[in-house]
């Protein structure tokens, strides 16, 4: 059983509906043909004004309208793929690094190192502090990167995280900005699963465009950030559910990051066919509200109910505080005869070849402690 | 008055009626989770089966392609780009025919660090690349202390509207062996000849010669549904190659750029309606022939030649005799004349990177 893919197929039913409905959203239909033409030799590589504004709405409306999106920042990519080597592309050299927490999706080494060149520092994170970045750590690695010449140019941070299935509070959140800013590296926020926090926990959440409302607005300190150097990556594949349709945002608050990558676009466009069904949809209020409570609604339910399972077998999962994401991040260190690397994956092994599940062990996320897995 | 945009928009009618006729086209009415799902970067198969017979048919069913050796990317640019990726180093060159499309000196340079030399053609060949060329590029490229990783042709050529002929074809393909080097065929204007029996593409070439492994696996062929078919806004391009190792690579670096499964699942149904497919690309043909001995017959009258086309979306013209001297100072004040007086929108051949002043492509 494929327990390795984070995939959201919870919402497809309010997704066909609405689709179903509204069949001027597709330009193969009798009553959308009539835009075939037009949207069909459209590859203005600012896309269309419409799925930047819906996008836009979609994104703010999934922080509970707690921020606003300038649709002019919106820059499209192939995928989160295509968007976060894109920005690696933009904001460092062959050679320069980004530091990122561990444990974090392994997909990140071949996209933002293939083929820029650039490096990735790990932060390693600990499950005594339930795995939670510490200002301390994120120091600690950036001097130490420091003293090995590795020029430091920024860091990721994915947030709600995979695979941990956290959100970072909003406190720890604003001392990472404080210390990308001090030490004027770029920070780059991955918030692809900024729609699946659960329940009770949405308003939890933080987004790194709320900070940078609040030091724009502050009556305290106000623009004491480099804007400059904040950016943000989004896509539709995890919230939605759409992988197929490669929607890769890239949402910079850098004019000049916004530019040369627009340009960079060109190189993984979205469908002007998937633009003009997307820019529909995701400019209908109606459809987006239901849309987003349901897919918490039923993402958390889930959620509660593995996690319970589990329980009642004596497995432990990540508890820690406000939870997203469409997996569990799963405790088996107790399962394992040592603690070692070679341990888990003799463990990962009999559950892929006698149980038959196909989960993700935690080191191929470069998780610093065996014995964890991801299972969606 | 725009025609600097090399468009396709005469064959439209038929794409329309095509969807008028066929709903299940639509993913939003059909299998709409599947699709929206599916990411797997071969590509949908149906999609690739659809491009492997539409690219043979274009061929005349002289050249036959294998859907595995398909790798889909977001529109040729990035295919272009993409095979720079794999077939060369930061630093190392590409040769390319002048004049050529300007797009090249971005997609093949920016990321990926690679240079273009250009092979030197002129009218006194009709702009056909010569042994002599290649070499002289190829020395020059060493002079300048640059590995050279391939050749990269555009066949039909843009901005000629001309065809490759045959025997260049060969030429090319024996001093990329001889060299040591790839040879990358940029076919994106394969549907755009207008006689199906005057385009060579270079998988015929190969097959002719008995498809020997030494040859074909130097080979690669790009291309894209945006000036056959009209449409750039759905961002399908194709890397064809016969290399397993570069199809491999190809398809991991896809992962960068894929076609939205929407759009996939959309052409999987057009192109593999043989009906609809053998309509199309007669039709297509049929009307971009008579557009462009419209223009060329309308210039004539005005005293202005043409290089003889047969392909494509636009003409190469010929204002050398009206430059004030020949040189591309010249041009580009005889362009900027024209833009600003005349109002019209054309490509001066020095952007093009030709060498001989006074070309202009016009769309």
């Amino acid at each position: 059983i494929q327990m390795g893919l984070a995939e959201n197929q919870l919402c497809f039913d309010l997704v066909e509906n609405w689709v179903k409905n509204n069949p001027a959203s597709s330009i193969c239909t009798p009553e959308g043909s009539s835009g075939f033409k037009d949207i069909a030799i459209f590859q203005d590589y600012h896309g269309l004004p419409q799925f930047r504004n819906a996008v836009a709405n979609f994104m703010a409306k999934v922080r509970g309208d707690r921020v606003k999106f300038d649709p002019d920042r919106i820059v499209m990519a192939g995928g989160a793929t295509g968007a976060h080597e894109t920005l690696a592309f933009c904001v460092a050299n062959p050679g320069e690094a980004l530091l990122v927490p561990t444990p974090y999706y392994p997909g990140f080494d071949r996209d933002l190192r293939w083929r820029t060149g650039i490096q990735l520092v790990p932060i390693e994170c600990k499950s005594s502090n339930k795995f939670k970045l510490t200002i301390e750590d994120l120091e600690a690695a950036y001097e130490t990167a420091k003293l090995n010449n590795i020029k430091v140019k920024g860091l990721l941070l994915t947030n709600p995280s995979n695979p941990l299935g956290t959100i970072l509070d909003g406190e720890t959140l604003r001392s990472v900005v404080a210390f990308t800013n001090s030490k004027s590296i770029h920070l780059i926020c991955d918030e692809i699963y900024s729609a699946t926090v659960f329940d009770g926990d949405a308003a939890e959440y933080v987004s790194i465009a709320e900070i940078v409302d609040e030091d724009r607005n502050s009556n305290v300190a106000p623009n004491r950030l480099n804007l400059d150097l904040i950016h943000l990556v989004y896509s539709l594949s995890k919230d939605m559910g759409f992988p197929g349709f490669r929607v890769g945002i890239i949402y910079s608050y850098n004019d000049v990051v916004v530019g040369c990558a627009r340009k960079m676009s060109s190189f993984g466009l979205v469908s002007a066919q998937t633009q003009h069904l997307l820019g529909s949809m995701l400019a209908d209020d109606d459809f987006v509200g239901e849309f987003i409570a349901a897919n918490r609604r039923r993402l958390s339910e889930r959620h509660r109910r593995f996690t319970a399972g589990l329980e009642r077998v004596g497995i432990r999962c990540l508890r820690s505080g406000n939870a997203a994401g469409l997996f569990v991040w799963m405790d088996l260190r107790r399962m394992m005869k040592e603690q070692s690397v070679e341990a888990e994956t003799a463990l990962w092994k009999v559950i892929i070849d006698e149980v038959k599940l196909n989960v993700s062990p935690g080191t191929s996320f470069h998780c610093s402690e065996p014995g964890w897995f991801r299972v969606c | 008055i725009q025609m600097g945009l090399a468009e396709n928009q005469v064959s439209f009618d038929l794409l329309e009626d095509y969807l008028e006729k066929h709903p299940e086209a639509s993913s939003t009415t059909h299998n709409f989770k599947e699709n929206a799902l599916y990411q797997d970067y071969h590509g949908l198969k149906s999609f690739r089966q659809a491009m492997a017979s539409f690219m043979s048919q274009i061929r005349g069913g002289r050249a036959t392609f294998d859907p595995d050796r398909i790798v889909l990317t977001a529109g040729a640019t990035a295919a272009n780009e993409l095979l720079t990726f794999i077939l060369a180093n930061p630093g190392d060159a590409l040769l390319v025919p002048t004049p050529y499309y300007p797009g090249f000196d971005r997609d093949l340079r920016w990321r990926t660090g690679v240079k273009i030399v250009p092979i030197h053609c002129d009218s006194s060949t009709n702009f056909q690349v010569t042994k002599e060329a290649l070499q002289s590029a190829y020395n020059e490229a060493v002079s300048m202390g640059l590995k050279v990783r391939a050749v990269l042709i555009t066949n039909p050529s843009n901005p000629l509207g001309a065809t490759v002929q045959r025997v260049v074809l060969e030429d090319i393909l024996d001093f990329s062996v001889e060299k040591n080097i790839h040879l990358v065929s940029d076919e994106i204007y394969s549907g755009s000849t207008f006689s199906p029996d005057e385009f060579v593409s270079i998988a015929e070439v190969l097959n002719d010669r008995g498809s020997i492994q030494s040859e074909s696996e130097r080979v690669h062929i790009v291309y894209s549904l945006s000036k056959d078919l009209g449409l750039p806004g759905f961002r399908v391009g194709t890397i064809y190659s016969y290399n397993d190792a570069v199809v491999t690579t190809a398809r991991r670096m896809s992962s960068f750029t894929l076609i939205s499964s929407q759009t996939q699942h959309l052409l999987a149904c057009m192109l593999s309606n043989a009906e609809f497919t053998e309509n199309y690309i007669s039709k297509n043909r049929e009307r971009l022939r008579r557009r462009y001995e419209m223009i060329i017959a309308g210039l004539r009258r005005a005293g202005i030649e043409c290089l003889e086309g047969n392909a494509g979306l636009f003409c190469w013209m010929n204002l050398g005799p009206v430059l004030v001297d020949p040189t591309r100072e010249a041009e580009l004040s005889l362009w900027k004349l024209i833009l600003k007086d005349v109002r019209l929108n054309i490509s001066p051949g020095s952007s093009c990177h030709c060498s001989e002043p006074g070309w202009f492509r016009v769309c």
